[in-house]
């Protein structure tokens, strides 16, 4: 009995957290559109949110195109058909790999960050003497950082697939002897613009809308002490881990099920 | 005759408030009248709800029942536009400061200035300065909160709370946790703000001493309720024993010692772990 009592309060509070999610998402889209005008507030947070992940992204992407440089080469010899490692290699990437990593390593380094930040702020008064002043900080501090993250996500995310590319080509052609127009060519002729490359990216829009949205919701939303602010933080990175990995099943479902 | 008009011509007027968070009722039938122009200190044992006053004052929360009437207008009918219309002519110093952390001490107090107005630089400047050499901290403008001792915080929190001039200020619990230089400095400041600038002040304090020695009156809370009020002289002479607990700082009295519990032998032969 008591375990159906706590299933159902569960229940219950996932309902309303779900609600004051779908509310706050509302409420910050309309504060994105207030602060466009301040265009200087979203170039510092690009730069805090996008910038400060290029290097974990980059050497991400540099070893995760060498792994597939070289598991490919080693799978596609057998078959006498190194010749489309080029093309296996940004298949991967930008199909999958790259919108994929990119968000669960998006997740881990600034929506861990975003939500440590907002939550702090709202556990040392910061959020409340903002609103004291007549600023609202949905407007002043989620807006900013939501935009920031739905702006940089894809971006990083084709930084990942380009890097991981050059990685590739580095196994492939530098160490396993891969023709070099062979790896270029059979890539040009195999990726489609469409198919391959815009599914991709709208992918990673839809993950760096998702994991954004999380990571700032969860520190709004935390309880305002160091216990609570660690547990916020940590949801934002399970949660939103869980949601790339999901979402990702779904987007491919409708990306390429007629492929 | 017309100073004897305007000091009886309330700020803020607390009319049969009403408040409870789940179970705990904190309010019940609160009435109150800030007066304008002057100092009150709102007093009261922690946990009494004197934040939460603050709270209702400013808007950020709203009474079950009753209301409250901030310049004649009723702040929990306001509507969000209204509201922040009305919080800009409100400062607040929080107990913690509530400093931004990643801005220095001069863009912390240019904030409210550059968030709501269009001043130019050169303006922004002046006026940041001007409040920051009120509170004697202009040579502090270029250093983090982080590198601010206690009292410099809530110098800083108190520039900042005044830097758009409004004709409210509200102080939670500033004189905690300060050296007594630095609460000396703070009690100084809050008088002289409050008549420099002609605005009105409201200090929630648990401080008794620092609490009447600036206030020109006093409101003691408890139970949900005024306990008692009057002039800083009026409360030192009173025989009411709940005023006089809380003022002579008794461990024992009406506000009992221990927290509710059944009988202490019962407790003491009670089977270990119980419910």
């Amino acid at each position: 009995m008591t375990s159906i009592r706590g299933l159902g309060r569960w229940v219950i509070n996932s309902v309303l957290r779900l609600g004051r999610a779908t509310v706050f998402l509302t409420a910050t889209l309309l504060g994105v559109v207030l602060i466009l005008r301040r265009f200087r507030l979203i170039v510092q947070q690009v730069f805090a949110v996008g910038v400060l992940t290029v290097l974990i992204i980059v050497v991400s992407g540099l070893f995760v195109g060498m792994v597939l440089g070289l598991q490919g080469y080693n799978t596609l010899v057998d078959f006498g058909a190194e010749s489309s490692l080029g093309l296996v290699v940004a298949l991967s990437l930008t199909r999958e790999l790259g919108p994929v990593l990119t968000a669960l390593l998006f997740a881990g380094r600034a929506g861990s960050a975003l939500t440590a930040e907002i939550g702090l702020m709202k556990a040392t008064s910061q959020l409340a003497g903002m609103e004291m002043m007549a600023v609202d900080p949905i407007e002043r501090v989620m807006a900013p950082r939501f935009l920031a993250g739905f702006v940089a996500m894809p971006l990083l995310a084709a930084m990942f697939t380009a890097i991981g590319v050059l990685g590739g080509y580095l196994i492939g052609v530098g160490l396993l002897g891969v023709d070099s127009g062979v790896y270029w060519t059979s890539m040009q002729e195999g990726v489609d613009v469409y198919d391959d490359i815009l599914n991709g990216v709208m992918k990673s829009v839809v993950f760096g809308f998702v994991v954004t949205w999380i990571a700032v919701f969860e520190g709004y939303d935390a309880v305002p002490t160091s216990e609570g602010v660690s547990r916020a933080t940590t949801r934002t990175v399970v949660i939103a881990s869980l949601a790339v990995l999901g979402l990702d099943f779904i987007l491919t479902s409708l990306m390429f099920s007629e492929v | 005759m017309s100073q004897h008009d305007k000091s009886h011509d309330p700020l803020i007027e607390i009319r049969d408030v009403g408040f409870a968070f789940g179970d705990h009722r904190v309010y019940d039938g609160l009435n109150m009248n800030i007066p304008r122009g002057k100092v009150t200190a709102i007093m009261g044992p922690s946990g009494c709800g004197k934040s939460t006053l603050l709270n209702f004052i400013g808007g950020r929360l709203t009474p079950d029942n009753g209301d409250i009437r901030v310049n004649d207008v009723s702040v929990p009918s306001l509507n969000r536009r209204d509201l922040y219309a009305l919080r800009r002519q409100m400062g607040m110093m929080f107990q913690s400061s509530a400093l931004l952390t990643d801005l220095n001490v001069f863009e912390n107090v240019a904030f409210p200035i550059r968030e709501h107005t269009e001043l130019p630089d050169e303006l922004v400047k002046n006026l940041v300065l001007s409040k920051l050499q009120m509170v004697g901290l202009r040579g502090a403008r270029q250093l983090m909160p982080a590198e601010l001792s206690g009292g410099m915080t809530r110098r800083v929190a108190l520039a900042r709370a005044i830097a758009l001039d409004p004709m409210l200020v509200m102080y939670d619990e500033p004189f905690t946790g300060l050296d007594p230089i630095s609460l000396g400095v703070i009690v100084k400041l809050i008088r002289e703000v409050n008549d420099a600038l002609n605005m009105t002040s409201v200090v929630v304090t648990h401080d008794v001493a620092e609490g009447c020695s600036i206030a020109d009156y006093v409101y003691l809370l408890g139970h949900g309720r005024v306990i008692g009020e009057g002039t800083p002289e009026q409360m030192n002479a009173t025989q009411f024993p709940e005023v006089r607990q809380f003022m002579d700082g008794l461990p024992d009295g009406p506000v009992a010692y221990h927290y509710p519990a059944r009988d202490y032998k019962e407790d003491l032969f009670q089977e270990w772990p119980d419910d």
